[in-house]
C-alpha cells in the first residue's frame, strides 16, 4: 500500500545523506527542494571566508536539521556552534562569527549584548547575521538603535520557506502564522507562502490550476498571480509536476484541529508532541537492560526519536487508526521472528553468508519494532484511561450535535478539577464551533468559571479566541453546522478502523471537513456543494495559469493526477493521514502532496492564540 | 484510577458511541504483548552486536550523532576544554564528502538570476530528471533591478527594492500624496516587512492625527502599525491610536494587559483600580472589577496570615505551614486556601469562605467542590458531613449534594479518606450497578455484601468471600448470610 515498498534502511545507513533518502520516494521528488536549500546555505557560508562559529537561535536548529547535518557546515569551515544567549560569546579562535536568527526584536537585543560585551582583543573577528527566513527592517532598526549595526560585515537572509518534511509533506514551520493572519491580521506569513509557492513552481513547473477557499487563500493566489506577472516575458519551461494547487484557510475548518486525533502519529503528537520530526518520550520503556548490567543507570533524560517514512515500519503504521496498530505490530513481530529463526536453516556457507548479509537490516527492523511497541504501550495506557474516554465521548457528542446548546457537565467537572486550561478551551471552542456560537448564558457561565478558576488575566486569551472565531456568541442566524455535517457527511456511524473505506477512520467517526472539501473537489467537483461552501467563511475561487504550448501533459491512461494541498494556518497529522488514505484508494486517480505553514494539533494551536500561556499564577 | 473490568465493560457498552472502542479488548492487548515478547526474544539473540550495527548512531537524547542540535551541544561543550581541541577539526577521509557539484541549484540563484550554467549541467545530470532541464526562467530578475544607480525610484520600484533588502531612501516622498501612494504600493505587495518600513517613515514624518486618519481607511497597514507599536512597546501611542479609531475596548484590554508586568502587589492593585475607569465592555468590566477586589483581599489576608504564622499562636499554621503566598492566585485557589485556614470564620471577615462566595458569586457547585476538597484534606470529616446536611420539613436530616455522589466519593478518595467515611457516600450513589462498582473499588465490603444479599446472588457472595480478610467481621457476615435458611437464593 505505502509507497515505500522496498526497504532502504541499509542503503540509508551506508550513505551520509541518510536523512534525505525518504524525500525522493514520493510522487514528487522533494529532494530537489532540499538540495536547493543546501546549495544556498553553502553559498552563504562561503561568502564568509575563513573559519567560522555559528551562534544559533535555538528554535532554528530544528528546521535546519531537516535541511543539513553538521558535516555540511564543517566542510565549510564551521568549527564551533553555540546557542544564542545574553552575555559574552564563548571563546572561539575563528575569523567569523555568524548569527543564525529569526527576525525577532528580542533576539536582536541579545545579539547587541553579545557584541557590546565582546572583548576588544578579539576585534579581528568579523560578524555576520543570517536572517531566517527573511530580513527585517524592524530588526535592523533595533540593531541600529543599540549601536551595533555597523559591526556587521554581512546581513543576509536565508529563504527557508518550505522545508521538505517527508516524501509528500512540506512545512514552513511558521508557528505564529494562524495567530498573525486571523488575530493580528498580519499577512507576512501569506507573503512567505506565496514566495514559497513561487520557488516550488520554479523547481517543479507552473501549476496550471489553482483552487481555493477562504480569505487568506484568495490573498495568496492574488500574490502568486501578481508575482508571476512581474516576471512576465520569460516562461517556465519545466513540465508541470503538479496538476492542481488547492489553497485552504484553516478558519474554513476550525473544528478538525480541536478534535483528538486517533491515528498513531496523531496520538503521538497529541500526547508527546512531535517537533521538527522528533518526539521526546519518557525513557523508562526504552531502557535496554544488557546482561551483567544492573538497572542502576536508568536514563532520566527523555528518549528522543526521529519519526519519518525512512523507517519502514513507521511508514506502515503511522496513518493507521491506533486501534489497528496492535495487530500490525504483532504481524510484523512474527515476520521478524521468523526471519531470525532462519539462521537455524542456514547450513551451507552460502546460506550463512546470505543470512549475515541481511542481519543489519533485520536488526534495524528489530529495533524499530522495539521502539514502536514501546510507544504503542505508552499510548495505550492513555487511550484506555477513563479520562481519555470521557473526553472523547464529549467531543463526539459535540461533533454529532448532541446538547451543544447547554452547559456541559463534563466541562464543568473538568474546570472544578482544575484540568489543564488548554483542555478546557479546546472543548469549549469545539462546542461553540459545533453550535455555530454559544448562547449568551452558556458563554457567560463558561467564561466566569474559567476566569475564577484559572485567573482573571485570561480575559485576554478569551478575547483572542473570540476574535479568531473559535469562541463566539450566538447571533440571530440559525445553527448551520447540522446542514454542513449532513451535506459533507462529516459523521460516519460505522467507521471501520481496521480496514478503512473512508477518511472518517482517522477520528473514529468524524471526517475532517478540510479533507472532505479536498475529496469533493477531485470528484464530483465543488459545484455540487455550492450551498455549503457559502456557509463556510471566505470566498471560493478557481484560477488558471497559462502554460506555454508544448508543456501540456499528455496523460498516460490510468496515470494519476497530482494535487498540492496547502493548509494556511496549519494542518494536523490526522488530516495528513486522511489525504494519504485518499492517495492510496485504488480508483481515486489523485495523489496528494501536502504543504502547510505549520504542523499543529489542538493544543499547540490554542496555545499559539493565548496571551502569556505561562502566566505566573499557573 | 484503575477501573474494574465490570466498570469498563459498562462504559464501552453503555455509550451510544461505539467508535474507538476496543471491540476485542483482550485481543488487542495480547497483540501488543505478542510484539513485546517477540522484541524481547530477539534481543536476547542478538545482544552482543547490538549497537554497533544500528541504522544510525544516536546519542541517548536521540539526536542522531552529527545532527545540528547535537553538534551545537558538542562543539559548545568542547570549547570549554580548548586544550583538547585542535585548531581545525580534521575531516576524516573515510567519510565520503558530499559532492558539491551535485546541487548547483540554489534558491538564491533562482531569484538573483546568477548564471550558473556549468553547475546546472551537473545538477540535471545528477538528478537524471529530464523535467528539470531548464531552471526557473520565470523568476529571472525583473527589469527594475538594472537601474541600480538611478535614485528617483517610483513608489513601485521603491517597494521592490525594499523587498529585496536594498538600500533606498524614502526621503524623496515628501508630499502626503506621495507618501500615501508609497504606502498603498507597500500594502499591495503584502510584505509586512516593507509595510512596516514605510510606516516607520510615515510615523516620523506625519503628525499623529493625519497618520491615524489615513490608517483608518487602510486596515492592513493599520494592523501592521498596531503590531509594530506593541512590539516596540510604544504603549502610549497605541492607546491614542485605539482611542482615535474608536476602538475603546481594545485599548482598555491592552492597558489592562500591562498589569502582568507589575510585580509589586500594591502597585498592581492600584493599577487595576485605575483600570476600572477604562471603557471595557460591561461584561469585561465586571471581571476586571472582580480581579481588583480579589487582589485587594489577597493583600489583606496575606498580611494577617503572615503575622499569625510568625506569631506561632495559631495552631493550623503550625500544623500545616503555608507553602506559597496567596497573592495573585486565582479565585478558586483563594477560596480553597480560605476553606483550609479560615473555615469557621464569621461571614463578616474578608477571609471567610462564605463571604468570598457571596462577593464573587461563586456557583454552588464550585463552592461545594472546593470546600469539600479542603476539609477532606484536613480530614475534618465532621465538616464534610455537615456540608451535605439538609433538613426536610419533618426535621429529618438527609444528605444532599449538588454533585453526583460518585464525584463526591472521587474527591474524598483523592484526599485519602478512610473506608468508613467513603462507605457513607458510596451508599448514597443512586445507580445500583455504579454503587456496587464503587464499593468494590474502595473496599466498602458491607455495601457489596448487602447488595449481593439483596440480589439473592449466592454465587457472587461466595466469590466475594475470597476477597475479604480471613477471620474478619466481613467474612463472618458472609458466612451468616450463606447459612441463613430464610434467604431464597436465586442460584
Amino acid at each position: 500500500m505505502m509507497r515505500l515498498r522496498r526497504s532502504h534502511l541499509i542503503c540509508c545507513a551506508a550513505s551520509k545523506e541518510k536523512m534525505a533518502a525518504h524525500l525522493s520516494y514520493g510522487r514528487v521528488n522533494l529532494n530537489i527542494l532540499r538540495e536547493a536549500a543546501r546549495k544556498e546555505l553553502r553559498e552563504f557560508l562561503d561568502k564568509c571566508a575563513g573559519s567560522k562559529a555559528i551562534v544559533w537561535d535555538e528554535y532554528l536548529t530544528g528546521p535546519f536539521g531537516l535541511i543539513a547535518q553538521y558535516s555540511l557546515l564543517k566542510e565549510h569551515e564551521v568549527e564551533k556552534m553555540f546557542t544564542l544567549k545574553n552575555g559574552r560569546l564563548p571563546p572561539a579562535d575563528v575569523k567569523n562569527i555568524i548569527f543564525f536568527v529569526r527576525p525577532r526584536l528580542e533576539l536582536m537585543d541579545i545579539i547587541a549584548d553579545n557584541i557590546t560585551s565582546e572583548d576588544r582583543r578579539h576585534s579581528s573577528r568579523d560578524f555576520h547575521i543570517l536572517f531566517v527566513p527573511r530580513r527585517s527592517m524592524l530588526c535592523e532598526q533595533r540593531l541600529k538603535e543599540q549601536g551595533v549595526l555597523a559591526s556587521f560585515i554581512n546581513i543576509d537572509e536565508y529563504i527557508l520557506d518550505l522545508i521538505p518534511y517527508d516524501g509528500d509533506l512540506l512545512s514552513m514551520e511558521y508557528e505564529s502564522a494562524f495567530r498573525e493572519c486571523y488575530l493580528e491580521n498580519d499577512q507576512t506569513s501569506l507573503y512567505h507562502t506565496a514566495k514559497g509557492l513561487m520557488t516550488l513552481q520554479a523547481l517543479y513547473g507552473t501549476i496550471p490550476q489553482i483552487y481555493g477557499k477562504g480569505e487568506c487563500a484568495r490573498l495568496v493566489a492574488n500574490m502568486m498571480l501578481r508575482m508571476k506577472r512581474e516576471f512576465a516575458g520569460s516562461q517556465n519551461q519545466i513540465l508541470p509536476v503538479f496538476d492542481t494547487l488547492l489553497l485552504l484557510d484553516r478558519n474554513v475548518d476550525l473544528l478538525t484541529p480541536l478534535a483528538t486525533q486517533l491515528t498513531y502519529e496523531g496520538l503521538i503528537d497529541e500526547i508527546y508532541g512531535i517537533s521538527n520530526g522528533y518526539v521526546k518520550l519518557p525513557p523508562e520503556k526504552f531502557a535496554q537492560k544488557k546482561q551483567g548490567e544492573g538497572s542502576k543507570d536508568l536514563p532520566t533524560e527523555p528518549k528522543k526519536l526521529q519519526l519519518n517514512s525512512a523507517e519502514e515500519l513507521y511508514a506502515e503504521i503511522r496513518d493507521k487508526n491506533f486501534n489497528a496498530v496492535g495487530a500490525a505490530l504483532s504481524k510484523k513481530a512474527k515476520i521478524i521472528s521468523a526471519a531470525f529463526e532462519e539462521r537455524h536453516n542456514a547450513k551451507t556457507v552460502g546460506e550463512i553468508k546470505q543470512f549475515v548479509s541481511q542481519l543489519p537490516h533485520m536488526q534495524a527492523a528489530r529495533s524499530s519494532l522495539a521502539n514502536h511497541t514501546s510507544i504503542a504501550e505508552l499510548i495505550k495506557d492513555i487511550t484506555t484511561s477513563e479520562a481519555f474516554f470521557d473526553n472523547l465521548t464529549v467531543e463526539q457528542e459535540f461533533m454529532t450535535g448532541v446538547d451543544t446548546d447547554k452547559v456541559n457537565t463534563y466541562i464543568e467537572d473538568c474546570i472544578a478539577q482544575k484540568d489543564p486550561l488548554i483542555k478546557i478551551l479546546r472543548l469549549v471552542c469545539m462546542q461553540s464551533v459545533c453550535n455555530n456560537g454559544l448562547k449568551h448564558k452558556v458563554m457567560d457561565y463558561y467564561k466566569r468559571e474559567i476566569l475564577q478558576t484559572y485567573g482573571y488575566e485570561h480575559i485576554l486569551t478569551l478575547n483572542n479566541l473570540e476574535k479568531a472565531g473559535l469562541l463566539k456568541p450566538q447571533t440571530g442566524s440559525r445553527n448551520n453546522y447540522p446542514t454542513i455535517r449532513k451535506t459533507l457527511k462529516l459523521w460516519m456511524e460505522d467507521a471501520n478502523e481496521q480496514n478503512p473505506n473512508d477518511i472518517s477512520y482517522v477520528y473514529s467517526g468524524y471526517s475532517p471537513l478540510s479533507i472532505r472539501l479536498t475529496q469533493i473537489l477531485a470528484r464530483p467537483g465543488w459545484r455540487s456543494i455550492e450551498e455549503v461552501l457559502k456557509m463556510l467563511p471566505g470566498p471560493h475561487f478557481e484560477e488558471r495559469q497559462q502554460l506555454p504550448s508544448g508543456l501540456h501533459k499528455k496523460r498516460q491512461q490510468g496515470e494519476n493526477r497530482t494535487t498540492l494541498v496547502f493548509f494556511l494556518g496549519g494542518v494536523t497529522y490526522a488530516e495528513i493521514a486522511a489525504l494519504r488514505f485518499l492517495s492510496q484508494v485504488e480508483d481515486s486517480g489523485m495523489e496528494y502532496v501536502i504543504a502547510t505553514t505549520k504542523l499543529i494539533n489542538g493544543t499547540t494551536w490554542i496555545k499559539s492564540l493565548m496571551d502569556r500561556p505561562e502566566s505566573p499564577t499557573q | 484510577m484503575i477501573k474494574s473490568k465490570v466498570d469498563e465493560e459498562d462504559y464501552w457498552h453503555s455509550s451510544k458511541f461505539k467508535a474507538f472502542t476496543f471491540d476485542d479488548e483482550d485481543d488487542e492487548l495480547s497483540r501488543l504483548k505478542e510484539s513485546r515478547q517477540a522484541v524481547n526474544n530477539i534481543r536476547r539473540l542478538v545482544e552482543e552486536d547490538d549497537d554497533e550495527d544500528d541504522v544510525e548512531r544516536v546519542s541517548w537524547s536521540g539526536e542522531p550523532v552529527g545532527s545540528i542540535s547535537w553538534s551545537v551541544k558538542e562543539t559548545a561543550a568542547s570549547s570549554q576544554r580548548a586544550d583538547r581541541e585542535p585548531a581545525f577539526p580534521k575531516i576524516s577521509t573515510d567519510t565520503p564528502s558530499i559532492s558539491r557539484s551535485q546541487s548547483g541549484y540554489s534558491l538564491s540563484s533562482l531569484f538573483k538570476g546568477k548564471p550558473k550554467v556549468g553547475n546546472f549541467q551537473t545538477f540535471s545530470d545528477a538528478l537524471t530528471d529530464s523535467s528539470v532541464r531548464l531552471y526557473a526562467p520565470e523568476l529571472r530578475k525583473p527589469k527594475s533591478e538594472y537601474k541600480d544607480y538611478v535614485s528617483d525610484w517610483s513608489p513601485e520600484e521603491t517597494v521592490q527594492r525594499l523587498q529585496q533588502g536594498k538600500a533606498v531612501s524614502l526621503e524623496r516622498f515628501r508630499t502626503l500624496q506621495d507618501k500615501l501612494l508609497l504606502l498603498d504600493h507597500a500594502i499591495a505587495a503584502h510584505d509586512g516587512n516593507v509595510i512596516t518600513a514605510v510606516l516607520i517613515y510615515l510615523k516620523r514624518t506625519l503628525c499623529k492625527e493625519v497618520l491615524f486618519r489615513e490608517l483608518e481607511s487602510r486596515q492592513t497597514a493599520l494592523r501592521h502599525f498596531i503590531h509594530y507599536l506593541s512590539e516596540t512597546q510604544n504603549q502610549r501611542l497605541l492607546l491614542e491610536l485605539h482611542r482615535a479609531l474608536g476602538k475603546a475596548e481594545d485599548a482598555a484590554l491592552l492597558q489592562y494587559k500591562e498589569h502582568l508586568s507589575i510585580t509589586d502587589e500594591n502597585k498592581r492593585r492600584d493599577f487595576l483600580k485605575n483600570c476600572l475607569s477604562l471603557p471595557f465592555s460591561a461584561e469585561d468590566l465586571a471581571h476586571v472589577q472582580d480581579h481588583y477586589t480579589l487582589l485587594e483581599r489577597q493583600i489583606i489576608i496575606e498580611v494577617t496570615d503572615r503575622q499569625a504564622e510568625c506569631g506561632g499562636k495559631v495552631e493550623i499554621f503550625q500544623k500545616f505551614p503555608r507553602k506559597a503566598l496567596i497573592l495573585n492566585m486565582p479565585l478558586i485557589t483563594t477560596l480553597y486556601y480560605c476553606c483550609f485556614y479560615h473555615y469557621a470564620e464569621p461571614e463578616g471577615t474578608f477571609s471567610s469562605p462564605l463571604n468570598i462566595r457571596q462577593t464573587f458569586k461563586i456557583s454552588e457547585k464550585q463552592y461545594f467542590v472546593t470546600a469539600l476538597a479542603a476539609r477532606a484534606k484536613l480530614k475534618a470529616w465532621l465538616d464534610v458531613d455537615a456540608l451535605f446536611a439538609s433538613r426536610n420539613w419533618l426535621g429529618f436530616t438527609r444528605k444532599k449534594s449538588p454533585l453526583s455522589f460518585q464525584r463526591v466519593v472521587d474527591i474524598l478518595q483523592k484526599n485519602s479518606a478512610p473506608t468508613h467515611v467513603l462507605q457513607d457516600y458510596v451508599a448514597l450513589v443512586d445507580d445500583g450497578e455504579l454503587r456496587l462498582t464503587l464499593a468494590q473499588k474502595h473496599k466498602c465490603h458491607d455495601i457489596v455484601i448487602s447488595t449481593y444479599r439483596d440480589m439473592k446472588d449466592r454465587q457472587l457472595l461466595l466469590g466475594y468471600r475470597g476477597k475479604v480478610v480471613r477471620g474478619s467481621a466481613e467474612e463472618r457476615k458472609i458466612d451468616d448470610l450463606l447459612s441463613n435458611p430464610q434467604i431464597r437464593w436465586k442460584n
